[in-house]
């Protein structure tokens, strides 16, 4: 279960620069809830999960994740709990070290491993991530022992997702992970991310520019506007609703139209 | 010719070291570091004052250890007080300076003269004959860069190898760079001092500036040996360091015999290094217009 209570963060306080990014957020999810999450440009979406993830402290609030105090935990230590995807595929993964490794480094930071510095791959571990790649459909399985960086973009972001997720964590960040790809794998990935999500049971938090998907997916849909939470809608009441329900939903809580070049209606 | 080969091969093989420590903290973690200089002279300081105190193989474990503190300062200066990699190699080298004095008892140099060093322990023991040296030599070098590469495998070796490949999955994977960087420089330092301390036993010598320049010979053995073994594995690289300081000290000692006069040795040395990092370039640029020159020249004979 993650809490976040009445966080806040400015970015260059006192400038002209100064940027107030999240005001007084407030935010719970359950047990595996899978929320997707839209909003306008610079609406503090992706800001949310930094603060989440421990990319920068909050100014005010605090974060908990299964009872546990996370505001003043250091990013490296609160992803032993978080996993997270990006926009761009190039961030997830090592280009220059191999499946096989990149995956042992994912398998290798569980608790039972935490403080086994030298401890190294078994030949049964292999065999798991085989196993796991194969779950990818996409041929990784053969190639193990390829670097990452030959790997299309597509790949690298269901091997990151795959990473991400073969030990499952306390809470899974998706920041728009699936608009750098071209349609076909976006579809492709979104889908394992499904599979994955619903099947473990994984409490989820996904970042979309895509309307309909944020319908779709999950089992709440939550609207940011200028760093706070303006709509969350789940239950009975979000199933049938449409896309220009969710637009007009929109405008009566933030008191403005959903402006986002990128946003996709369709 | 067999006295040029037997130098290049005890030579080769006790610098290997340092392009294996340039390997790790270059190569895997991305970073330049600059402690090598002086951290270099501080082994061999180190090995030779343990050594003329008369513990020659004390030595060795002292001058490696003294090493990870130097890498350690210059990891700290990094990773916790923000000062930028290159500057605090730099600082940490200019440090060292004042140490390696103190390491040699506030002296410019030190000799052994008659005391035991590794090297008369191991030729006592009758083993290699002649070739005793390049064995002893060689084996250390071997045996640093088995350990160095079964190291790379375990969970701690792979989080240094991604702290250097992509700092953004680091930080989401659990891993403390902070903490990755350190260790990773500290095992560099070790083994450059390492170097210094058998360099320093074999010479049996030790001299303040002994070690000027050792960074540049040191990354150019690493990219001769990548140019010709190729890049790839661990276990490939580390065999490349090898073979290119080797290579290295091939070249040194032709150039040691020919007709160019020894005043000229630092501006052959630089030559050599520059052209060992451009070789690929110049490969690549020279296959770029070969092929050119063919496509333009069947353009011509279609028209």
């Amino acid at each position: 279960m993650l809490e976040i209570k009445q966080i806040s963060k400015t970015f260059n306080p006192g400038t002209v620069n100064e940027k107030s990014a999240l005001s007084g957020l407030s935010l719970t999810l359950a047990d595996g809830d899978f929320a997707t999450i839209v909003g306008s440009n610079g609406a503090g979406k992706s800001t949310l999960f930094n603060a989440i993830a421990g990319d920068f402290y909050v100014d005010e609030g605090s974060i908990f994740l299964s009872g546990d105090d996370l505001t003043y935990l250091p990013a490296y230590r609160r992803s032993r709990r978080i996993g997270r995807l990006f926009q761009d595929p190039m961030r997830g993964t090592a280009p220059h070290m191999t499946i096989e490794e990149n995956l042992a480094l994912a398998y290798l930071r569980t608790a039972k491993h935490q403080k086994a510095f030298f401890s190294r791959v078994s030949k049964a571990d292999k065999a798991f991530f085989r196993e796991q790649l194969a779950r990818l459909d996409m041929g990784l399985e053969d190639r193990m022992r390829q670097p990452v960086g030959l790997l299309s973009g597509g790949q690298r972001q269901a091997l990151t997702l795959l990473m991400a997720t073969m030990v499952p964590p306390k809470l899974l960040l998706l920041d728009e992970h699936t608009a750098a790809l071209d349609p076909g794998t976006a579809d492709k990935v979104l889908k394992l991310t499904r599979e994955i999500v619903e099947g473990e049971g994984i409490t989820c938090l996904m970042i979309t520019h895509n309307m309909k998907n944020a319908l779709e997916l999950g089992n709440r849909t939550l609207m940011m506007d200028n760093g706070r939470i303006v709509l969350d809608i789940g239950g009975e009441e979000r199933k049938g609703l449409t896309v220009d329900d969710l637009l007009s939903r929109f405008r009566a809580g933030a008191g403005k139209a959903l402006d986002n070049d990128r946003i996709l209606l369709s | 010719m067999l006295y040029i080969v037997q130098t290049a091969l005890e030579l080769g093989f006790q610098y290997a070291l340092v392009a294996m420590a340039l390997f790790l903290s270059y190569r895997i973690l991305d970073i330049a570091d600059m402690t090598t200089d002086g951290c270099f002279i501080l082994g061999c300081a180190v090995s030779v004052t343990c050594a003329a105190a008369g513990h020659p193989l004390l030595a060795i474990p002292a001058a490696m250890v003294s090493g990870a503190c130097a890498g350690f300062v210059t990891a700290f200066l990094q990773t916790k007080l923000g000062v930028p990699s290159i500057l605090a190699g730099i600082v940490t080298n200019t440090g060292l300076y004042t140490v390696n004095l103190m390491a040699m008892g506030w002296k410019a140099n030190q000799s052994l003269l008659r005391q035991d060093t590794i090297f008369t322990l191991f030729r006592a023991t009758g083993i290699g004959g002649d070739w005793y040296a390049i064995l002893l030599s060689g084996a250390i070098t071997v045996v640093m860069g088995a350990i160095l590469v079964a190291f790379l495998g375990t969970r701690l070796g792979l989080s240094i190898r991604a702290t250097g490949d992509n700092r953004d999955m680091v930080r989401a994977s659990s891993i403390n760079p902070t903490f990755t960087i350190t260790v990773g420089l500290c095992l560099a330092n070790a083994m450059t001092a390492l170097s210094g301390a058998v360099v320093g036993q074999a010479q049996k010598t030790a001299d303040i500036n002994a070690g000027t320049g050792i960074v540049v010979i040191g990354l150019a053995c690493l990219i001769i040996g990548e140019t010709i073994v190729g890049k790839g594995s661990m276990l490939r690289g580390a065999i490349a360091v090898v073979v290119g300081s080797i290579l290295y000290r091939v070249v040194y000692a032709l150039v040691l015999r020919s007709p160019i006069p020894i005043d000229c040795l630092k501006l052959v040395t630089a030559i050599v290094v520059a052209l060992a990092i451009a070789a690929p370039t110049l490969k690549s640029w020279a296959a770029f217009q070969a092929r050119k020159r063919k496509a333009l020249a069947a353009r011509k004979e279609g028209r």
